[in-house]
């Protein structure tokens, strides 16, 4: 069989007959019988279940039976969204082999319009961390290049996409951990506007800032997923009736860029390439502005505060009583302690402990409170940066990939290369990362596109454009045999 | 010798009347076999996603107009968190600063004078789950979650109470009012109405509150008041024999008629209390509590004086037609559907309260009656309308309970109707008097008892449905005539 190049197409091949969803599988269990021994991008894996449900596809479109949107298209969703089916560990000891009574909404909602889900995919643990380094299980590796991390938190998604484990993967963006790998990884993604996705069924790590969202290979791809994944979901609180604004024309459109940003990037490679994104976006008739977060500066701590607030929180479920772990003891305190000191890892005590000191009576105020202020602030200058332009473009990270090992004993440098995504996630802004050519050493550059709360659809079209003149689809491990 | 003031403040908490849980569509029917009603949300299990139950904001500013507090219209969920297994996230949904009820008041009357005590606030939370010790043999304490989650309004009181008395008085008119809000059904037995007391006493004239001990499981209003007056005596003792008093919990064990120490309060425990990054804010606009105020029934203390001024009861029978608000609302259904005054409305009244109430079937807020409001308003009307009399009223009423027959049918039945008219009666009180002889001797000898014998023979003439009344006023016409 000849791989198709993206989503969009394999549904054409499909729908042409000149492919089965079963071959689709079959090459998909193929590739990750062949290499993800090295790459370590899933945690679980249904290759049974996947062919299985391939051959009812199959067998359905053959009797001319309406299929789903997605019908035969394989996939892997990050394991932090829980499902009936698989086990789901957030890639924790304190969930080994948690069987969850219910499946996130999205999950549900993929499995109707026909994806067939392969397997669940690695993260940083709880999906804490920018490496998926950090996950109980294993590392995962980059398929572009084995010495250096996918990013994460949502490095699984992106390496298995990457290396043409199905065609997507949906994971979960709470500073940066969809745009970061998307971008070492050479892959299109969308934090989107809150509301949009459903996060019925995602384990949360900071609800005031987690988002699900897609990683796709080519921008259309990321079209169709967004598409199919909005909508209201009723057991969703935050979850948005709204519909997405339509898309803008690229012609006088006023694109935004953060020039005291930009200066902080010392890698060369992708100053330049922001500047050739910005001519091919001029030759579309957009027009560049200057734009100001005058707050970004205080982003980092504002963000590290808020979602160690929330996890110290959120995590204090995970305590052996119910479900998951349990080191067993004769008393019931000696037990939560033992189970949490066993089944948390080092970043997920760190944040804990972090959270539970800035929660603490006489810290509150002024640091919890504090970040919301400051938040705050962040949005207020979103809100008036969108007077001044339509959406604003920065490089997605500031290096590409960088090697594994590299940064696991600074958890501030760590945090660090979240700088530009913090933002937008601070706002609540939909954004999306898209490919931006590659460096020197062939590692993919990502840029961002930030709009306002459901411009969606104008993202994606100016994304389109950019992928257009700087995609770099061709390069993908996935289409090229001797992955990485 | 120093004399003492007690200083009494109460907490309730009060299950509100929704269908289903505070954040899930869990059933909150009580009874249920242990860990039936719950689901990932009320289970706190990864992935679920809290969503707010409306029902339980609008009763929450029910209760609010209720009793007169501030309504604050910006309000949030907090997480109050303590590691423990009755709560299924280690952290309680509940509401710091500011509660959706503030500042308001409630008039209880202390010895026919009226105190005013204050409400500091209430705030909605979810209940915790119920831990049941001794399971297993005594080794096992097993977690039932099926109250986990269930909506919960805590009413704070002023330490304004000065007496156990005043703090049963203040108990029962709060659990009235929830009642006739329909809010809440009061069951302390049950639990849907619990009640802790933080109780202390300061000598007489000094401001400064002295060291205050919180009183838990006092669920009866015999248990609030004694727990309360043991309490108050305890510390009394304790202060008088030189010692002083610890700041702690305690619990009413009823068995040995004592409050026990449960634990000292922890050099204050840090909750981490926070606002819920999980749950929209709660926003309550005009629009939400004019829909409250459009449903919020008329309260006791309103029903009693309108009972007595426009329906002519005595406030003690305004108290037994109000005890339950389906009781109001059958009198108060009665009474207007035969326009009442107040001479007929206190001839209802009577009616209700000797024969109607006796067949009256009352659970939590369900009244069960013998007959509807309409059969008995048919009933009435024929003593109205002197069809009969009342006596064969209370015959035909205890009929129609029996039979389920109208009162109509029953009269029509038996041949009562029609009565007996003014001539047709005379004719048979003179030929009672005559065929009586000596009887007749005897009365106008003085036998003034007699004349029950005449009244009697009358009746049952007219096999009692001449008008007793006007029966007695023809015998004397012709006997002492």
């Amino acid at each position: 069989m000849s791989a198709p190049r993206d989503l969009i197409e394999a549904l054409e091949s499909l729908e042409a007959g000149t492919l089965t969803a079963s071959e689709l599988v079959d090459d998909a269990l193929g590739r990750i019988e062949a290499h993800d021994g090295e790459i370590g991008a899933l945690l679980a894996l249904d290759a049974e279940g996947a062919r299985e449900r391939a051959r009812t596809i199959d067998e359905k479109r053959k009797s001319g039976e309406t299929l789903g949107r997605l019908a035969g298209i394989p996939f892997t969703l990050k394991d932090n969204f829980v499902t009936k089916g698989l086990p789901t560990t957030a890639a924790s000891k304190m969930l080994e082999g948690y069987r969850a009574p219910f499946s996130a909404t999205l999950a549900e909602k993929l499995e109707a319009e026909g994806a067939i889900l392969l397997g669940k995919a690695n993260l940083d643990e709880f999906a804490m961390g920018s490496s998926t380094e950090r996950s109980a299980a294993h590392p995962t590796r980059n398929p572009w290049d084995r010495s250096r991390v996918p990013g994460g938190s949502s490095g699984g998604s992106a390496a298995a996409v990457a290396a043409g484990y199905g065609y997507f993967s949906v994971g979960s963006d709470t500073g940066g951990s969809l745009r970061q790998p998307a971008a070492f990884c050479g892959l299109n993604t969308l934090k989107p506007t809150v509301g949009v996705f459903s996060r019925y069924g995602l384990i949360q790590l900071a609800p005031s800032l987690d988002q699900p969202g897609p990683l796709t290979r080519s921008v259309r791809d990321l079209q169709l997923l967004t598409e199919v994944m909005r909508g209201h979901d009723p057991l969703d609180s935050w979850s948005s009736k709204r519909e997405l604004a339509p898309a803008r024309d690229i012609q006088g459109l006023r694109v935004g860029i953060l020039k005291p940003a930009l200066e902080r990037v010392e890698h060369e490679p992708i100053r330049d390439a922001h500047d050739a994104v910005l001519e091919t976006l001029r030759a579309h008739g957009a027009e560049i502005v200057e734009i100001e977060i005058p707050h970004a500066n205080i982003a980092l701590p504002t963000y590290h505060a808020i979602v160690a607030a929330e996890c110290s929180s959120g995590m204090a479920r995970y305590d052996g009583v119910r479900y998951g772990k349990r080191v067993s003891k004769d008393e019931l305190f000696e037990m939560m302690e033992a189970t949490r000191a066993q089944g948390f890892g080092e970043e997920v005590k760190r944040r804990i402990l972090f959270g539970a000191y800035l929660l603490m009576e006489e810290n509150v105020e002024r640091f919890v409170q504090g970040a919301r202020r400051a938040r705050t602030l962040i949005r207020r200058d979103f809100d008036a940066a969108f007077e001044r332009c339509d959406l604003f473009v920065t490089p997605t990270t500031a290096t590409p990939a960088f090697e594994l090992d590299n940064r696991g004993d600074d958890p501030l440098a760590m945090y660090l290369s979240d700088y530009f995504t913090l933002p937008a996630s601070l706002a609540g802004m939909p954004a999306v990362s898209t490919p931006m050519g590659v460096d020197a050493d062939g590692l993919p550059l990502g840029i961002q596109l930030v709009g306002a709360p459901f411009t969606e659809a104008t993202l994606l079209r100016v994304a389109a454009a950019i992928e257009e003149k700087h995609g770099i689809l061709d390069r993908l491990p996935a289409l090229n045999g001797g992955i990485g | 010798m120093t004399r003492y003031e007690p200083v009494i403040g109460l907490e309730v908490h009060a299950q509100l009347l929704t269908e289903t849980k505070l954040f899930c569509g869990c059933s909150v029917a009580y009874g249920a076999e242990p860990n039936t009603q719950l689901c990932p949300t009320c289970l706190g299990l990864p992935g679920s996603v809290p969503r707010l139950n409306r029902r339980a904001v609008e009763l929450a500013i029910r209760v609010g107009l209720a009793l007169g507090c501030e309504i604050n219209r910006d309000t949030a969920f907090s997480r109050k968190h303590y590691f423990y297994p009755d709560l299924a996230s280690n952290y309680q949904n509940s509401q710091f600063e500011p509660p959706v009820i503030g500042r308001g008041e409630l008039c209880i009357e202390v010895d026919g004078v009226e105190r005013r005590i204050g409400i500091t606030r209430a705030h909605l939370e979810e209940d915790a789950a119920k831990n049941i010790h001794g399971a297993g043999g005594g080794l096992y304490t097993v977690v039932d979650y099926n109250r986990g989650g269930q909506p919960l309004l805590e009413i704070v009181s002023e330490p304004d109470l000065r007496s156990a008395e005043e703090a049963e008085l203040y108990l029962r008119k709060l659990r009235e009012i929830l009642i006739f809000a329909g809010v809440n059904d009061g069951n302390l037995e049950e639990g849907s109405f619990r009640c802790d007391a933080n109780v202390s006493i300061r000598p007489v004239g000094q401001e400064k509150f002295g060291t205050r001990v919180e009183l838990k499981n006092i669920n009866s209003f015999r248990f609030v008041r004694r727990a309360i007056e043991f309490e108050i005596a305890r510390q009394e003792a304790v202060l008088a024999s030189g010692g002083a008093l610890v700041q702690e919990t305690r619990t009413w064990n009823e068995n040995v008629g004592q409050t026990i120490s449960m634990r000292e309060k922890e050099s204050a425990q840090d909750y981490r209390y926070f606002e819920s990054p999980e749950l929209p804010r709660i926003e309550i606009d005009d629009e939400m509590i004019e829909r409250a105020r459009a449903q919020l029934p008329e309260l006791p203390d309103a029903i009693r004086a309108r009972f007595i001024e426009e329906l002519g009861l005595t406030p003690y029978d305004a108290g037994v037609l109000t005890s339950h608000p389906g009781i109001a609302r059958y009198f108060d259904a009665v009474a207007s559907g035969m326009k009442a005054d107040a001479k007929l409305g206190k001839r209802i009244a009577n009616f209700i309260q000797s024969e109607v109430l006796r067949d009256t079937q009352i659970a939590g807020l369900d009244a069960k009656f013998p007959v509807t409001p309409e059969a008995l308003i048919e009933l009435l009307s024929m003593v109205e309308a002197r069809t009969i009399n009342l006596n064969l009223a209370k015959q035909v009423f205890h009929e129609m309970v029996a039979s389920g027959k109208s009162a109509a049918a029953i009269v029509e039945e038996k041949g009562l109707g029609g009565g007996v008219d003014e001539a047709a009666l005379e004719a048979e009180v003179l030929k009672v008097i005559e065929k009586n002889p000596s009887q007749v001797e005897q009365y106008r000898g003085g036998k003034a008892a007699v004349f029950g014998f005449f009244v009697g023979q009358v009746m049952r003439a007219t096999r009692g449905q001449a008008d007793p009344q006007l029966v007695q006023v023809l015998l004397r016409k012709h006997l002492d005539g």
